[in-house]
């Protein structure tokens, strides 16, 4: 008996400690893999011209969309912006914007400084429907099939490999 | 017999009642979410955009007639486990769930072998 309690302490000791190895190697960062093929739930966004209301019988209308949340105020999203300038060219994607927590004034003269890449431009006043996508924080973009699919997520200004990355997905799917 | 199994219905469904009428305590929600940008802290305990944001959602979600549960499953849903402090059950957490159960019963086996070892030796 003894025997089996020595045996079972040092497998326990190997368990804990190999537990200890694997968590410290392991970011504690949030990341969003888990959402990758999710489906979006609901969504309703007012668009920022109007009252109307872009839903999601909207995104099915395109093979893909990357929906884009950013701020005149996010000094990220002035980064990330030549990215979508040149994505926006690309014929099979769609890029839906979501001004987060901004003034219309200053959103208007970002754009109009730096160019507007969306297709279509909404807005979250108060950050609640941005929620609804899993964004915390500015800039997120996902992309997403027609079938509202979330095939990709990022969090943090687009990069350039990012870009090709998307150029890849939309092109070869 | 009859007048038992009334009873007995009777209590489960008050306690169905009971249940489904209580109050949901709002910053117990809190508590049990994590707050994303924060090191460590629950939205409760922060004052983050972030925070301030996802308190709103869950008044709101309050306000439309969801169950705590719910409002749980539908925020990782959006964000995934890890915005919950006290994930539910499931594949992925079983074995961090049940290990300090089975810790226990190990324990009770080493101090049943030690104190019949030890009444044995007396």
């Amino acid at each position: 008996m003894q025997k089996i309690i020595k045996i079972t302490i040092i497998f326990l000791l190997i368990f804990i400690l190999g537990i200890f190895f694997l968590s410290l190697n392991k970011s504690s960062n949030y990341n969003t893999e888990s959402l990758v093929g999710n489906k979006l739930g609901e969504i309703e966004l007012v668009s920022f011209q109007d009252d109307s209301i872009f839903t999601n019988d909207d995104f099915k209308k395109n093979s893909f969309t990357l929906i884009n949340f950013w701020a005149s105020w996010c000094a990220p999203c002035r980064i990330e912006h030549p990215q979508l300038m040149e994505l926006s060219k690309e014929n099979n994607i769609k890029i839906l914007g979501v001004n987060f927590k901004d003034k219309k004034i200053n959103a208007l003269k970002f754009l109009k400084d730096l160019g507007d890449p969306y297709e279509y431009l909404t807005r979250d006043s108060n950050g609640k429907q941005s929620v609804n996508f899993g964004i915390y924080g500015i800039p997120e973009s996902i992309l997403i099939d027609n079938k509202l699919t979330i095939i990709k997520k990022f969090v943090g200004p687009l990069t350039k490999q990012d870009l090709n990355n998307i150029k890849e997905i939309i092109n070869n799917l | 017999m009859k007048i038992k199994i009334f009873l007995t219905i009777f209590f489960i469904s008050f306690n169905l009642n009971l249940s489904s009428n209580e109050p949901i305590d709002e910053s117990k929600i809190h508590k049990n979410l994590r707050c994303l940008v924060c090191q460590g802290q629950s939205i409760a305990d922060s004052n983050s955009d972030f925070a301030i944001t996802l308190k709103m959602v869950v008044k709101d979600l309050i306000k439309n007639g969801k169950s705590e549960d719910e409002i749980y499953d539908f925020l990782s849903e959006k964000y995934g486990d890890w915005i919950l402090y006290n994930p539910k059950l499931n594949a992925g957490n079983f074995l961090l769930w049940s290990l300090p159960y089975l810790v226990l019963v190990f324990g009770g086996v080493i101090i049943v072998f030690l104190i019949r070892k030890q009444s044995k030796k007396t």
